[in-house]
């Protein structure tokens, strides 16, 4: 009988701890898949973030390298640039990317950087319990927005996909969701893609993934997927950026 | 016989750190020890290296825990206020155990300071001046010639351990140039990096590099680990210069350039019949408390002379135990004593 369906090699058979809705998990397979299909786990190192997958390197069955809060892209160049034949991927979140670690994103991109970055955009702080993200939505209530976020007071969301995509160094640039299998389907291609793009040299890559936070968005599993549909991807508008045609 | 050269101390390091087996340089531009930086962008592509300039000390210390994570031999330098930044890169190379190095020329403060030299940072480099219970090893060279030695057995001592060394020079040393005999063949001694993340090639368990224990038993142990492993280090990488203590009336505690001064002073006193001798820490941490407690009973009184306002004068008091008065004499903010002002001093004390 044929197999049709099993869990990639590059994801290792541990239980994620995850919160129920949460959708690192079906990120984390995601990449996983690619690496299986492009055969290339035993050259691929991970950069593990700060926040809630801190520990992804206990799922991930390529070496993985645990960078400190928002410094992933600065970690990943100092991989990448010792072994140019690795494969260098980062897994960052909203606070760690576009907060903290604003800088070093910007700069590994803007450099040309040859490394693939997952951003992972679910509007808040998870592990730290809900606090207000540079990516939380205008009148998002969140524990440090209480009264929901409000532009004279904090400002307003960070676009990371349209600031990136300004950059030269920045050849593929993508959003995609994760609220339905249609669009989970479209995440894994541009997921792909941006390997691909590192695997041929052309630059930097990334995807930035919009995702559910049940738990501190306060809203059911279901609840949350309808979520990013309703209020993440009318501000945050799905599709690609840069490279779409990029041969590779 | 090797070449024989005059060189500034900067090139020196940068020279050296190739020398060593260094071909990853990570850095972000800062008064007085730029020359490194140059000396890299120009070098590194000849030895098919890397030089990156990095957005900012955090990145550029960032860059160096990835690289190290590979398994490179990898440098950065900088001065105090980027040191400063470094901190939080160099927290998580202890707690990682990577080997790296790194270079502080150091500049007067605090805040921006100025650009002179000063010995002002030694707390925050041997005390741990970033967060948890670390310690690194640190060297503190004298002359250009040392600046050279001292580089290369700093990547030797952070491969052994799987350590962060730090070289901490001041602006004179970085500046300043002096002959430097550099050996035909280094001694590059590094063990197999088993450990680094180079990728499985589907031949072994995955590599996992980090500094995150969340289980409180499992980060004891680790932290057990390390305390043994410094312990270690303390039995076997103390070095240290004495210089005239037998019979001394008073022995001088100084580190770096302010050890030179003090052996010109050593000259002025035997002229007026004072003999005054000289105990040189080379490494700073671990600190060479047996020097002093080996001379603990012979002059009147300890002195201990540093471009700061008293920092290793502790380490110093610690070591003679009160078995003796510890005295100190400082400059700060760039200036420097004249040997003059030491040797009143001395005659001050031992009136």
């Amino acid at each position: 009988m044929a197999t049709v369906f099993k869990r990639p090699h590059a994801l290792i058979d541990v239980p994620l701890h995850y919160c129920p809705g949460c959708t690192h998990g079906i990120v984390h397979r995601l990449i996983a898949e690619v690496i299986d299909e492009l055969g290339i786990e035993g050259k691929t190192v991970g950069i593990s973030p700060v926040g809630c997958t801190y520990n992804n390197y206990d799922y991930f069955n390529c070496d993985m390298v645990q960078a400190a809060h928002g410094r992933a892209p600065a970690v990943g160049t100092g991989v990448k640039r010792v072994n140019p034949d690795n494969i260098v991927f980062t897994y960052q979140g909203d606070g760690d990317l576009a907060a903290i670690g604003t800088a070093e994103i910007v700069h590994a991109a803007t450099r040309g950087e040859n490394i693939t970055t997952i951003f992972v955009n679910n509007a808040i702080y998870g592990m730290t319990s809900g606090q207000m993200a540079p990516t939380t939505l205008m009148n998002q209530v969140t524990t440090t927005s209480p009264y929901g976020r409000k532009p004279e007071i904090h400002g307003f969301p960070i676009k990371v996909c349209e600031m990136l995509s300004t950059l030269d160094g920045a050849v593929f640039v993508e959003r995609v969701s994760t609220h339905d299998i249609k669009n989970i389907m479209s995440a894994k291609k541009a997921i792909k893609k941006a390997f691909q793009v590192q695997m041929a040299n052309k630059g930097f890559a990334i995807v930035e993934v919009l995702s559910a936070c049940p738990t501190n968005w306060g809203l059911n599993p279901l609840e949350a997927l309808k979520w990013i549909q309703d209020n993440m991807v009318p501000f945050y508008p799905l599709g690609n950026f840069k490279g779409k045609d990029l041969e590779v | 016989m090797g070449e024989k050269l005059l060189m500034k101390g900067n090139e020196v390091i940068a020279e050296a750190a190739i020398r060593a087996g260094c071909r990853h340089y990570f850095g972000y531009p800062i008064t007085p020890q730029t020359e490194i930086a140059h000396y890299m962008a120009k070098k590194m592509p000849e030895v098919d290296g890397t030089f990156v300039q990095a957005e900012s000390e955090i990145a550029a210390i960032n860059m160096v825990y990835g690289a190290a994570s590979a398994g490179a031999r990898v440098l950065t330098s900088s001065s105090s206020p980027g040191i400063s930044l470094k901190q939080e890169g160099i927290s998580y190379i202890a707690g990682a155990e990577l080997p790296a190095v790194v270079v502080n020329i150091v500049r007067c403060g605090p805040g921006l300071g100025g650009i002179l030299p000063a010995q002002c940072d030694y707390f925050q480099a041997v005390k741990g001046g970033g967060h948890g219970d670390y310690k690194m090893v640190v060297l503190a060279p004298c002359s250009v010639q040392e600046l050279y030695e001292m580089t290369v057995e700093a990547f030797n001592i952070s491969d052994k351990y799987r350590i962060l060394t730090m070289i901490m020079g001041d602006g004179i040393l970085g500046q300043m140039m002096e002959a430097v005999e550099f050996k035909d063949k280094e001694d590059i001694i590094s063990p197999d990096k088993n450990w680094a993340t180079t990728g499985t090639q589907m031949k072994r368990e995955h590599n996992v590099v980090t500094s995150i224990f969340i289980n409180p038993e499992v980060l004891e142990n680790h932290n057990h680990k390390l305390q043994e492993k410094y312990a270690l280090i303390t039995e076997n990488e103390i070095k240290v210069e004495t210089y005239n203590c037998e019979n001394a009336d008073i022995i001088v505690a100084a580190f770096g350039t302010v050890a030179r001064i003090i052996k010109n002073v050593i000259k002025m006193a035997e002229k007026e019949g004072i003999k005054v001798g000289l105990i040189r820490p080379i490494t700073l941490w671990p600190f060479p408390e047996r020097a002093f407690q080996k001379y603990a009973d012979v002059p009147k009184a300890f002195l201990t002379v540093e471009l700061n306002a008293g920092q290793m004068l502790e380490d110093v008091k610690l070591a003679v135990n009160g078995k003796k008065p510890v005295h100190f004499y400082g400059r700060m903010g760039g200036m420097l004593p004249t040997q003059q002002e030491i040797l009143d001093k001395i005659k001050d004390i031992l009136k």
